[in-house]
């Protein structure tokens, strides 16, 4: 496949989307799309249909109404060529697997003529871990790192995918400030070469590095970074936000505006 | 314990419960670790307690039928297999249900094959033994068979190991890698079952989930790779269905109980050795 043909200006396209489980709805008449160069931030509150946005953008839900297109198909059909890193939570860390086998997972099911070697595949492997600086742990049980060790794994393994769309699903959970600092600098990097998607429970540093963020609560507002207000995020939270100002990144964001 | 080492020179059917065993002990651990990775214990149970449906139907249409070929062994399988189809199914579809119908399948699979079993003519008590074990009473015909699932369970489980690996460790991730996992699923349920029919045959129906457990436990303690976990799954499921026959001979006590009641206790030996070293460090 020639990925210069492929790749279009809309990577992602909802629309009209609806989607429930069972009776209790969603999401509510969802238009979205995102660009080749997008580095679209997902935000809202818990259980807003955040993830559920993701799993529509990669045919893993179905929507009830309206349509999901992919690459410009079917998600089902496109979706290999995602990177995707879940949600912590939905992992089981208790789970007999190494670093390398995690980071391994991410090669799984790529066609060449002569198949992967395993050699390769192992090169592969380090090389990403490498990209992460945790090069070091490869040979580690995947259950004894750390909180900010297992992103950078999972996003490894999103990597190894080779994808050209990356999905993460809050890669700063359970991880210090300076940590989320690094994963969202190492972001903005591949960002230059694909689009990248992100949920994060963040908006503060967060605005500092993305190009647009869209609001999830049953219905998604999307505003360029520069647009985000108070009153735009309490819109969507509701009343208790407080919105706390970091003057570091305020500073730049304002600068590179 | 002498007793046993001179026995097991003179009889056959020593050294076949022996050997059925030890090569049980291969599909035990390997499938056993993915079991217990996947935490589907409780699905192992439902289908090893269906299993007792097959064994009377087999009988019962033995016995009223003439149907010469139905033996216990194909009941047990087809019933596994059914089982474990039924279940893969609604977890898949309808996924709120699962618990309800993995209760559901264990218990009917036994009310009906306890069915089967009162309405057979003559004397069935041997049906019986199938839920406790029957070691002793393993033909050489079995042997094979065992022999047979046993190759079949070992090179499937090898062939699709990164595969099933991923399927285990995130679902979602694979699918998102091309792997049909619901199918995956589905497969490796049937393998299950499969192991399931070996293991009632060594210690009984009841307790197959320990066996397929509590080595994996055990092994959880020394590794944390899969595949390293399925080698000592082995080695240790090996030691304790041996152990568990050469000492229930002598004392003539059930070799299925005494099995798992020897690998409980080294499981309980090695957590709190494991406890005590860890705290010590």
């Amino acid at each position: 496949m020639n990925q210069e043909v492929n790749r279009q200006d809309k990577v992602v396209e909802l629309t009209n989307v609806y989607f429930s489980y069972g009776k209790v709805p969603v999401l509510e008449n969802v238009n979205l799309t995102v660009s080749d160069e997008d580095f679209l931030s997902i935000v809202g509150p818990n259980a807003g249909g955040k993830t559920t946005l993701l799993k529509l953008m990669m045919g893993l839900l179905s929507p009830q109404n309206g349509t999901v297109r992919l690459f410009g198909d079917r998600p089902d059909k496109t979706r290999f060529r995602i990177g995707y890193m879940p949600q912590n939570a939905e992992l089981d860390f208790a789970f007999p697997v190494t670093v390398m086998d995690v980071v391994m997972m991410g090669l799984l099911g790529k066609k060449t003529k002569q198949g992967l070697s395993k050699r390769f595949e192992k090169t592969r492997a380090r090389e990403m871990l490498d990209l992460l600086e945790i090069g070091s742990v490869h040979n580690r049980p995947f259950s004894a790192l750390s909180g900010g060790q297992r992103q950078r794994v999972l996003i490894a393994r999103a990597l190894a995918v080779d994808p050209e769309l990356l999905i993460l699903d809050e890669p700063t959970s359970n991880v210090d400030a300076a940590i989320g600092r690094e994963l969202f600098e190492i972001l903005s990097e591949l960002n230059k070469r694909i689009p990248v998607i992100v949920v994060t429970h963040d908006i503060g540093f967060v605005s500092y590095y993305v190009k647009n963020v869209a609001c999830v609560n049953r219905k998604v507002a999307v505003h360029p970074t520069s647009g985000i207000t108070g009153e735009i995020i309490s819109e969507i939270y509701g009343s208790e936000v407080r919105m706390v100002r970091h003057d570091e990144t305020g500073h730049g964001r304002a600068a590179s505006v | 314990m002498c007793e046993f080492w001179n026995d097991i020179q003179q009889h056959n059917f020593l050294q076949s419960a022996l050997m059925a065993g030890i090569l049980s002990s291969i599909a035990c651990g390997v499938i056993g670790s993915y079991v217990v990775t996947r935490r589907i214990t409780y699905i192992a149970g439902s289908i090893a307690h269906s299993v007792l449906a097959g064994l009377g139907a087999a009988r019962y249409f033995q016995v009223v039928y003439q149907w010469e070929w139905f033996t216990p062994f194909y009941g047990a399988l087809c019933a596994a297999l059914v089982s474990a189809i039924i279940i893969g199914f609604v977890s898949i579809y309808a996924k709120e249900r699962e618990d309800t119908v993995i209760g559901a399948v264990w218990a009917v699979g036994m009310a009906a094959g306890v069915l089967f079993i009162f309405k057979t003519p003559g004397y069935n008590e041997d049906i019986m033994s199938y839920l406790f074990g029957n070691i002793l009473m393993v033909s050489t015909e079995d042997l094979l068979r065992i022999t047979g699932l046993d190759l079949l369970l070992v090179i499937l489980g090898i062939i699709f190991y990164k595969r099933f690996l991923a399927v285990c460790f995130d679902e979602e991730f694979a699918r998102l890698r091309g792997i049909k996992t619901e199918l995956y699923y589905i497969f490796f349920l049937c393998l299950t079952a499969i192991t399931v029919v070996l293991l009632v045959t060594v210690v009984g129906i009841v307790m197959v989930i320990a066996l397929l457990t509590i080595p994996v436990a055990v092994a959880g303690q020394f590794t944390s790779r899969l595949v390293t976990l399925m080698v000592f799954s082995v080695i240790f499921t090996m030691i304790f269905t041996s152990a568990g026959l050469v000492l229930s001979y002598g004392p003539d006590l059930p070799a299925g109980a005494v099995t798992i009641l020897l690998a409980a206790t080294v499981y309980l030996a090695v957590v709190i050795l494991s406890r005590v070293f860890r705290s010590s460090r």
